[in-house]
């Protein structure tokens, strides 16, 4: 029998006051099953240890063996807050793999759809991060709107969280002028809302305080662990695949790459809540110009993928998700890769912890937006 | 003064009844205006507009099993929510509802409850201590980390209002605020009063040692049924006695036009602790050195300042 592989519990420098803490996998601050084990002098942290492996479900493996289209609605399930950037994320690999054409009004439609779920995932994110800094009321007004956005995306997708709504080639049908019209109505209600977040949060004195200066992450070191989306923006590098390798037509829309210098917490959360505003005006360019046509190009109904390896990103909520399938010809891909933004995004955690208070450290991890399953995969 | 064993019996009974009740409606108010602020209803099932969901809450607590951890410290554990409650009833003896209405009138019950209020942190501590859980022995610590640092500027506070009145009795602090109250003399002291309360009670923006997001549930986390509601009960008694010691000290006791006195009392509390519910829906949790440096910092030495200017002017 192998032994369970379990992390050293020794601490680092042994004295009266130090002791391991177990930060969950069951704690209402690491948002899922991450469990972190601190090595902790009173209120300080000497060390921080991330277990990982938890929500484990071998998804890559899982794919080598299902057909392309029955992976399709199993991506969604790492990242459900941002499924449908996984979704595309699956659909444009198969079709750049297989070379298929993608209609532009399905393009248009697969770009609206995917901003929508990016500004509820923010917005759950500010709820959820508000809530790390111990504001409850916050997270019930994100989810309010949030409530919505899910009431839209349900309409044409048929489910609200775990999404499987593209299809190779473009989309399984076409959408109609009442729901665009529904959020465009969404999107002026919510330009109302937007700057009462900002007032109940952004310019209260404690969340200053809390947020500012705790948790820098300096440009050398986001670059240096791979990190990417909000995150790396909140650092100070500009990078967003949606602008500097645009897929589904992004470069099409007039958008801005929110960056903010400061690397901290506040930081990261002012560019996310930028990027919300970014991401109406993608969609609103995206209504007003949708072209008229198809949204599904001819597709075989078995589909056999030829001989060769495709790596497509894709910008999700949290960063850049790399989906890289290597086929040997036939239904099935011989070798799926993800290479998943959280994860990545986790890998500094232990480092930014060190010699920082047991509060502070909870913010941090708040900020970094983690979705555990899309970690474990 | 004269006191008969019937009269100590009455006023246990009908301190135990307001204790009781107070906490219901608390509890009711709290997931009320919890709800409204959040754009929802709050409880609204038990009995007409969830007033009777807190006696439903109760009954279920009390019937629950308490569990009580391998490794606690067992005396201490049980001992720690009632060393939280019992101090209640003795702190609201002395509060004057009316000229009238006051369970027992001492010449040193601003003192008592001053005193009694430092017990509800012996209690948290001995949760702390007794659970053996890390996380809740980091929220005893926390709170007994707090205490010099709000407790100095809450008697300094206290002690400017004495000096004031030059009495230590609540009724007689009420009396001399016939006419003008002394939150109009005193506005900044009556900010740092109660931004000391809401420190003692343990209320959010400043609730460390519970810190949900942090310590799961601080001291309470091993604790179930009767003594996770017992630690409940105290935590809104002491809102009470906080609220309607700032209605003595800051907003003239009972006085009031056309109502009678105890109504304009009860009025006073209850908008007291709807301001420190107000606080906990709407602010994120300060950080412990944070709060620390600003009660050492800004709090103290204003309350000093505040303390020796009123001296001057009383001087002159």
């Amino acid at each position: 029998m192998n032994k369970p592989i379990q992390p050293t519990y020794t601490l680092d420098k042994v004295g009266e006051e130090n002791f391991a803490l177990n930060l969950g996998p069951q704690h209402p601050g690491t948002h899922g099953v991450l469990r972190v084990i601190l090595h902790m002098d009173g209120e300080y942290i000497l060390k921080a240890d991330p277990v990982l492996g938890y929500g484990h479900r071998m998804q890559e493996k899982i794919a080598e063996n299902m057909t392309y289209p029955q992976t399709l609605p199993y991506v969604s399930r790492m990242d459900y807050l941002g499924a449908l950037s996984y979704n595309l994320a699956w659909v444009l690999a198969v079709e750049k793999l297989c070379q298929f054409e993608v209609p532009e009004r399905a393009e248009a439609i697969r770009v609206i759809t995917t901003e929508l779920n990016r500004i509820s995932s923010h917005l759950l994110w500010w709820g959820a991060f508000l809530l790390d800094l111990g504001g409850f009321t916050p997270f019930l007004q994100a989810l309010t709107d949030r409530e919505r956005i899910l009431d839209i995306l349900e309409e044409i997708t048929g489910s609200r969280l775990t999404y499987c709504y593209f299809r190779f080639g473009g989309l399984p049908s076409d959408v109609d002028e009442e729901w665009l019209t529904k959020i465009l109505d969404f999107i002026k209600k919510f330009r109302t809302r937007l700057p009462r977040y900002h007032d109940l949060v952004t310019g209260n004195v404690i969340f200053q305080h809390r947020s500012k200066d705790v948790g820098v992450i300096l440009p050398f070191d986001a670059a240096g662990y791979g990190l990417s989306g909000p995150i790396l923006r909140g650092s100070g590098i500009g990078f967003d695949v949606r602008k500097h390798e645009p897929y589904s037509g992004y470069d099409r829309y007039d958008f801005e790459i929110p960056v903010d210098q400061n690397g901290d917490c506040l930081g990261r959360y002012n560019v996310r809540m930028a990027e919300i505003e970014q991401s109406l005006r993608i969609i609103e360019q995206a209504i007003g110009s949708i072209p008229e046509g198809p949204v599904r190009s001819k597709v075989p109904k078995l589909i056999k993928a030829p001989e060769g390896e495709v790596a497509v990103a894709v910008e999700t909520p949290r960063g850049q998700l790399v989906i890289y399938i290597v086929s040997e010809g036939g239904k099935k891909p011989y070798r799926v890769k993800y290479r998943v933004p959280s994860f990545a995004n986790l890998s500094i955690f232990a480092k930014m912890a060190k010699g920082q208070l047991l509060a502070d450290a909870l913010a941090i991890l708040g900020s970094l937006d983690m979705v555990i399953p899309e970690v474990d995969r | 003064m004269n006191i008969s064993l019937l009269s100590v019996v009455g006023y246990l009974v009908g301190i135990a009844a307001l204790v009781g009740l107070n906490a219901v409606i608390l509890v009711w108010l709290e997931r009320k205006v919890a709800g409204h602020m959040q754009f929802r209803l709050g409880p609204m099932e038990v009995g007409p507009h969830g007033i009777l969901q807190t006696l439903a809450d109760g009954i279920k607590l009390v019937s629950k099993q308490l569990v009580i951890p391998d490794e606690a410290d067992k005396p201490l554990f049980l001992l720690a929510p009632i060393v939280s409650l019992v101090p209640i009833f003795a702190a609201m003896v002395p509060l004057p509802f009316s000229e009238t209405v006051q369970a027992w009138e001492l010449n040193i019950g601003l003192l008592l409850i001053i005193a009694l209020g430092l017990l509800n942190t012996l209690g948290i501590l001995l949760a702390g201590w007794g659970s053996n859980n890390k996380y809740a022995l980091l929220g005893g610590a926390r709170a007994v980390a707090q205490i010099l640092a709000y407790k100095i500027p809450l008697l300094i506070c206290v002690m400017t209002i004495i000096m004031m009145t030059g009495s230590y009795s609540l009724r007689d602090i009420a009396i001399a605020q016939k006419d003008t109250w002394n939150v109009l003399y005193q506005p900044i002291l009556f900010i740092v009063y109660i931004i000391t309360v809401t420190l003692e009670t343990n209320r959010s923006p400043f609730d460390f040692s519970e810190a949900e997001s942090e310590l799961v549930a601080g001291f309470h986390t091993e604790y179930s049924g009767m003594g996770f509601s017992l630690f409940f009960l105290a935590e809104y008694s002491y809102m009470f006695i906080a609220a309607g010691l700032a209605t003595v000290l800051f907003l003239g006791g009972w006085h009031g036009p056309w109502l009678p006195g105890v109504a304009w009392t009860l009025i006073k509390i209850y908008s007291i602790i709807f301001l420190m519910m107000w606080f906990r829906w709407t602010f994120p949790r300060v950080r412990i050195d944070q709060m620390l440096s600003f009660g050492w910092k800004i709090l103290l030495p204003l309350s000093l300042i505040n303390f020796i200017i009123t001296a001057g002017v009383l001087a002159l």
